[in-house]
């Protein structure tokens, strides 16, 4: 089982190469010319070209590629054009109210969304199965920003339970760290949890099909040993499978979530980034989310020799 | 007082397309500690039949009328909870395909003692001395280590032992057993059907087999019902029925069956099918269900459905034409 | 045939069977169009107000709408009323033009993704289920692009692009396709295993038919679902890039931009998000029930896999 893992960890590391290049070319594979892009209308031809020159876009692709790829490993992301800052220094600042906002959505919506699909599962065609599916597609439908938006206009100014925005360290207390981070994560969390809700009661019906589930009720065995016991655990798989997809929603999400609720994490280092066109920062930020993205599929990967004894023997 | 007393059982189920009537007035009884078959092909009604009797019917699109009496009482009028104490305790069912009839993410030890745990109260330690008991019984070997091991670290063979073992760990009084080596290899038919007849003398339980296979009827059963269509159409004891079947679908079963060695002795000829389908189970027929397939059917058999007649000694038959012998008096 | 038992002549002796009861009521099979409409509402919700949508987009200058670029700075963030029925924004813009001329750039950026990714998601994925030496490669392309998080990938190619429809729909594509690619290969692998394309190809078949005549109509389905799925990932896509500014050019007016220009004035006229908002998400939601619906009736087994 170990050899297994420790596969698995290896094979991670040709995709994080791959995304490596795969980022680094983005900058080759926009239409038109990038730098007279970023140097925005205005510029003149001596400022393009000195641009051109600061992305490296002068050099020959490879020669540029591992300059670039061994800057990467010595944890080297470039410098911002904008600030003159390291782009690792400008991620540091911005971290923890990303990395607060993501588990703590990450956590809200697994617990809530896992039991709805279950309990959907289990009174699969009645009112309460159609409410809560209903209720997942809108969760599905309605775009991050604009629950967050409803969120904050109603618990915030409207009935002033919760800061309309801002973030609080967790340093200064967990509560109001907390209460900051509630309407985002609840706004981020909707579509992730609408995704999770359904693959549970989809993987949860489906196993409800299975033939030892009947002969699990043929044993004798009531509802709740039959759902918990029994189904939940074959289940499994595909709901810890979509939890790790579904980061990349998170992460995406987080852009938004950051920019309506004014948080300073990396999603308004990124839109800032954006108006500024100061590519290195964005390239470094999407490099960064994508290697996460990576390690947490691999985790994923990782449990499921724990939830199947099949793959383990 | 027979064990189990079934009468006029009906489980209909609601199709988008219909009403799906899968077993249409069937009533048997099973008596303590015999064997009874129950034949017939896809289809007709068999399994629903047997999952009705552990009213392992899921009731929303489907429904069970009728009457079940096990022991007197009626199993159709128990809460959920009583009945949940009849299963696995005192009527207990082994199915068709072992290969997915067992838990794949539990181990085996876990699922053996889970009825144990369940229905008699017993702890970990204890539920897994009796488990190995109850492995070694149905003839596993190393019963102690296949208790941490996964269905999957099984053969088909094994699994379906440990599918005998779970069913009578504890001591059930009637065993359904559907289709139990349909999804087999040959050889390893011979072996659980060894291994049933085996438990029969030792356990003492009453059997309901269900099968397609008259091969294992002979083997194993003392009684035959035969099925058609959701209805019974005929019941007789074994080797009355072998000697001389008296419905026109029966003889039609047997006659499909090939003879070893009647290529030798020159009795050969072609193997005689009973042509047609079986009629779907959602239109109302106002005759014999078999009158569509049967040689024999006339314009009374169409119209007039056959109710179940004594033709011989313990011997019923729906069919207006079937033979009647003269009984003893 | 009915029976009446007046006509019917038994003969003595012969024992007739009890008719059986009924144990259910009796289902009203309902055909036509209310019965399609009974079995699969989602399709039927969903497709209907996707029509209205794509009506409202058609009719555009039909509907009472002004110059959705007029501005007007005198009449600048009026209240919703009559004569501006949903107000105007801080140029003097009439929102209710703005949102109902919105509906084209959604659409036509929501079904250009779909198609667009379908067909390179679909080549690319035959080419690798099918041309085998090509499969790792390929694959580990995709692996690679689909670690990157969609918003994230078609921010960083619009923040090398200038801002316009056009390169939205690209970059949202190179975002989305690898998906199908991925779901198409699936298809084909499997497909390859089965034995009916054995039989074709030991008598003696060549690739091209095999591909038309059995592998083909086997990724339709899923693809068909899953571009529903892109259409409306494809629009929020586009919502989010033109709300943080990395979207569609500030002129043009898609449901993202008229919310990122109301962005600053939220708190206290909030009607400039509301109305785009719910626009974006009824025009979200009936693609997805659309999606859902044809899920359901195109192949129930996919349910698993969303």
């Amino acid at each position: 089982m170990l050899a297994h893992i420790v596969r698995r960890i290896m094979a991670t590391i040709p995709v994080m190469a791959i995304v490596a290049l795969f980022v680094f070319s983005l900058l080759y594979i926009a239409p038109g010319d990038p730098a007279a892009v970023i140097a925005g209308d205005q510029a003149s031809p001596e400022d393009v070209e000195k641009i051109r020159k600061g992305l490296g876009l002068d050099r020959p692709f490879l020669v540029r590629f591992g300059e670039w790829s061994w800057q990467l490993v010595h944890g080297d992301l470039g410098t911002s054009m904008f600030t003159g800052l390291p782009v690792t220094t400008l991620i540091a600042q911005r971290l923890e109210p990303t990395l607060s906002l993501m588990i703590v959505t990450l956590l809200l919506s697994v617990t809530i969304a896992v039991p709805m699909g279950v309990i959907a599962a289990w009174r699969a065609g009645t009112w309460i199965d159609r409410g809560l599916m209903a209720f997942a597609v809108l969760g599905f439908s309605v775009p991050v920003f604009v629950v967050g938006y409803v969120l904050a206009y109603v618990f915030a100014l409207e009935l002033d339970w919760l800061p309309v925005q801002g973030y609080t360290p967790l340093s200064r207390g967990f509560v109001p760290w907390l209460e900051n981070l509630v309407l985002p994560a609840v706004a981020l969390g909707c579509v992730y949890s609408a995704l999770i809700a359904r693959i549970t009661r989809a993987s949860m019906l489906e196993v409800l099909q299975q033939d030892y589930i009947r002969t699990a009720r043929s044993k004798g065995m009531g509802q709740r040993g039959i759902l918990f016991v029994h189904a939940l655990k074959n289940a499994a798989i595909p709901i810890v499978t979509v939890i790790g997809i579904g980061v990349a929603l998170l992460i995406g999400g987080a852009v938004v979530t950051e920019s309506v609720f004014a948080i300073p994490g990396l999603g308004r280092l990124t839109v800032d980034a954006i108006l500024r066109r100061d590519y290195p920062v964005i390239q470094g930020i999407v490099l960064l989310f994508s290697f996460v993205y990576v390690l947490v599929n691999l985790v994923i990967d990782v449990l499921y020799t724990l939830l199947d004894p099949r793959i383990r023997y | 007082m027979p064990l189990l007393e079934v009468e006029n059982l009906q489980t209909h189920f609601r199709t988008p397309d219909g009403i799906n009537r899968a077993v249409d007035g069937v009533s048997f009884h099973v008596e303590e500690g015999e064997t009874l078959a129950v034949v017939g092909e896809s289809g007709c009604g068999k399994s629903v039949t047997a999952n009705s009797i552990l009213r392992l019917i899921p009731e929303p699109p489907g429904k069970i009328a009728g009457s079940i009496r096990f022991q007197g009482a009626d199993l159709l009028k128990l809460s959920d909870r009583a009945m949940r104490k009849v299963r696995g305790n005192d009527i207990a069912m082994i199915f068709q395909e072992p290969m997915t009839s067992l838990n794949p993410v539990l181990t085996v030890g876990r699922q053996l003692g889970e009825t144990l745990r369940l229905h008699q109260r017993v702890g970990k330690q204890e539920a897994d001395e009796r488990a190995i008991e109850m492995l070694r019984l149905v003839g596993i070997s190393e019963a102690k280590r296949r208790l941490d091991e996964y269905p999957h670290q099984l053969s088909g063979g094994m699994r379906q032992r440990v599918m005998i073992a779970i069913a009578l760990s504890c001591r059930p009084k009637l065993l359904i057993a559907d289709e139990p080596t349909t999804a087999l290899d040959v050889t390893i038919q011979a072996q659980i059907l060894d291994l049933m007849k085996d438990l029969k003398s030792k356990v003492g339980a009453a059997i309901i087999l269900i099968t397609h296979d008259l091969g294992i009827v002979a083997e194993v059963a003392e009684r035959v019902m035969v099925m058609y269509a959701g209805r019974k159409v005929e019941e007789a004891p074994v080797a009355e029925l072998y000697r001389s079947p008296r419905h026109p679908y029966t003889q039609g079963l047997f006659g499909a069956v090939p003879k070893l060695g009647s290529s030798l002795d020159g009795t050969a000829t072609r193997l005689a099918e009973i042509p047609g389908v079986v009629p779907s189970l959602k239109e109302r027929l106002p005759g014999c269900v078999f009158a569509s397939r049967c040689a024999l059917a006339t314009d009374l058999c169409r119209q007039a459905a056959p109710a179940l007649e004594l033709k011989a000694k313990a011997h019923f038959a729906a069919c207006h034409y079937a033979p009647k012998e003269a009984l003893a008096a | 045939m009915t029976v009446q038992s007046a006509t019917l002549v038994v003969p003595p002796g012969i024992a007739i069977a009890a008719p059986t009861a009924e144990v259910l009521p009796p289902v009203k099979v309902r055909r036509g169009l209310f019965g399609f409409i009974y079995r699969y509402p989602t399709i039927a919700f969903g497709g209907a107000l996707l029509i209205v949508m794509l009506l409202i987009a058609i009719l555009a200058p039909y509907l009472g709408t002004v110059d959705p670029t007029a501005l007007a700075p005198a009449k600048r963030t009026r209240s919703p009323s009559a004569d501006f029925w949903f107000g105007t924004d801080m140029f003097g813009r009439d929102i209710y033009s703005r949102v109902v001329y919105g509906t084209r750039v959604s659409l036509t950026v929501g079904l250009s993704v779909a198609v667009l990714a379908s067909l390179s998601g679909l080549i690319v994925g035959l080419i690798s289920g099918f041309v085998r030496w090509t499969d790792g490669i390929i694959m580990r392309i995709m692996d690679g692009m689909m670690s990157i998080p969609p918003i994230l990938l078609a921010i960083t190619l619009m923040a090398l692009t200038r801002a316009s429809v056009g390169n939205v729909i690209t970059a949202i594509t190179i975002a989305e396709f690898p998906r199908v690619a991925r779901l198409v290969r699936g298809v084909v692998l499997t497909l390859r295993e089965q034995p009916y394309v054995d039989a074709a190809v030991a008598a003696g078949t060549r690739a091209p038919t095999i591909l038309l005549r059995h592998i083909l109509p086997n990724t339709l389905a899923p693809m068909t679902v899953q571009a529903t799925y892109i259409c409306a990932s494809a629009m929020i896509v586009e919502a989010i890039l033109s709300f943080i500014g990395a979207g569609t050019p500030p002129t043009t007016p898609s449901w993202g931009n008229i919310m990122a220009e109301g962005r600053a004035l939220w708190q206290v006229k909030p009607f400039i998000v509301f109305f785009p908002a719910v626009f974006l998400s009824i025009t979200v939601l009936a693609v997805n029930l659309l999606g859902d619906g044809l899920r359901d009736m195109l192949d129930p087994r996919m349910a698993k896999r969303l």
